[in-house]
């Protein structure tokens, strides 16, 4: 069998293939040389250390990711990806992000644990606690010498004269600094008698704003009970201790702003809740106000006054009928007196005289005789009309 | 933190009693009761405005006990 021949262009592409598709994006670490910038904004140069060397492109569109201008001599790490560059049939870096080592290292510290704690869910909103709108005591790690605290006191002082500023102070770089400040976050939270903790520091390097990346201190943040605004360095600095406090202030001064709510306002905010208060216990004094006048006004109000003249006018009436009845009363009752009258008219022995009868008494003792039978021939007897009496002489008896 | 109501508290109460008022549905009893409530509370809240303590403190941890200190910005630098 004849062995495959290869063109120039073929065999080529089956390199570039293999490398490309087998190598990951790496980062190289080596000196810089034979730097150019061409005139097409793209940079050329090679990555070497004392055995090999690599050729390496940067291109024009992804200079913004440059945060120093590379030159000869220079040690620094790489970010790309292994290409074949066809036409020379040489294998190359095109880089994505060039750091110079030393802060390259740290860059990339940073990138990593940035990722592994983001990834452990140390960033997650969930974890974050709501900043207190109004804290009465708010507490305060950074340095007792720096800038940051002074800016920090002047504003909150000039905003909210009657908030209490307690500072835990630490150093904020060098040796021993996470420990200060992750044990002063601690601190704060066994203290417990603080709203709201700033930690922070001002401007400064990388290495100088450095504490603010180390783990420890992320996870007194990330620990912290104290709700907890970061405040390091100026806007451009993100460190991830920004990342995991509940609230990132661009500066120590602006973490001050954001803690306290200026007083004036607050002030104003309350006079003109004042005044709607004011406003609407006049409207609500008026509506009840029109209320009763509407009332006062209803019929079912005017009904007891109505009802108070109508009463006055029966009473007229009833006046007028009792009197009448009253005299009717008088004129029954004397009628009904003459009628009694009438009765015992009719009652009295004198009627009885009135309709013819006489009265016949015994004399002398004058014993009413109802029985002919009690008088003998000759007894005297008295006998009395309606008008007058006689004496009589018994002359004939019959008895029954 | 004390035990006294905050200015927090008193704030949120107040917008709270002008959002009763603008609602309307009270009687005129109430109504004046939240007022008046209502006056009590921005006197509280300017009161606890005015009160300037301006206290700067130190926390000093000695052992596991904990102790408050003046802070002086000007000697500390």
């Amino acid at each position: 069998m004849q062995p495959k021949i290869y063109t120039v262009t073929e065999i080529t592409r089956e390199v570039k293939d293999l490398l490309e598709e087998n190598i990951p994006p790496v980062w190289v670490e080596g000196e810089i040389s034979n730097y150019t910038l061409h005139s097409s904004g793209h940079r050329y140069f090679s990555l070497k250390d004392e055995n090999s060397q690599i050729r390496c492109v940067f291109w024009r569109w992804q200079a913004f990711s440059l945060s120093f201008e590379p030159e000869d001599g220079m040690k620094v790490i790489a970010l790309g990806n292994i290409t074949v560059y066809e036409k020379a049939g040489q294998y190359q870096l095109y880089v994505e992000k060039l750091h110079p080592l030393g802060i390259g290292k740290l860059e990339l510290e940073f990138q990593r644990l940035k990722e592994r704690l983001y990834k452990e869910g140390l960033f997650d909103e969930q974890h974050k606690v709501p900043i207190p709108e109004f804290p009465q005591v708010i507490g305060v790690v950074t340095s007792p010498t720096g800038a940051a605290i002074r800016d920090i006191v002047k504003i909150i002082q000039r905003r909210a004269p009657d908030v209490n500023i307690i500072l835990n102070p630490v150093r904020v770089q060098g040796k021993g600094a996470k420990e200060e400040i992750a044990q002063a976050i601690r601190d704060f939270n066994q203290y417990k008698k603080v709203d709201l903790l700033i930690v922070g520091r001002g401007g400064g390097s990388l290495e100088d704003l450095w504490a603010f990346n180390e783990e420890v201190v992320v996870r007194a943040i990330y620990d912290s009970k104290i709700p907890i605004i970061s405040a390091v360095g100026h806007e451009i600095d993100f460190t991830i201790s920004d990342f995991v406090a509940d609230l990132r202030a661009p500066t120590p001064s602006a973490g001050a702003e954001l803690a306290v709510r200026d007083r004036t306002e607050l002030i104003k905010e309350m006079n003109s809740l004042l005044n709607k208060l004011v406003s609407l216990q006049k409207s609500t004094i008026d509506l009840f106000k029109r209320e009763v006048e509407s009332l006062v006004k209803s019929y079912g109000f005017k009904r007891p006054l109505d009802m108070l003249t109508q009463l006055s006018q029966r009473t007229d009436e009833l006046y007028k009928a009792l009197s009448k009845g009253v005299k009717n009363f008088f004129e029954f009752k004397k009628k009904s007196l003459s009628l009694v009258l009438g009765k015992l008219n009719v009652l009295s022995p004198l009627s009885v005289f009135e309709r013819g009868f006489s009265l016949t008494r015994k004399l002398p003792e004058l014993m009413i005789i109802k029985d002919a039978g009690l008088l003998k021939k000759d007894d005297r007897v008295e006998v009395k009309f309606l008008k007058g009496k006689i004496e009589s002489k018994v002359e004939k008896i019959e008895k029954e | 933190m004390g035990k006294e109501k905050s200015f927090e508290e008193a704030l949120k109460r107040l917008e709270e009693i002008v959002q009763k008022l603008e609602g309307g549905d009270l009687s005129l009893d109430e109504s004046l009761s939240l007022f008046e409530e209502g006056i009590n509370l921005s006197r509280f809240c300017t009161k606890k405005l005015a009160q300037a303590e301006k206290k700067v403190e130190k926390l000093l941890k000695l052992g596991e006990e904990f102790k408050l200190e003046p802070l002086d910005l000007e000697e500390e630098e």
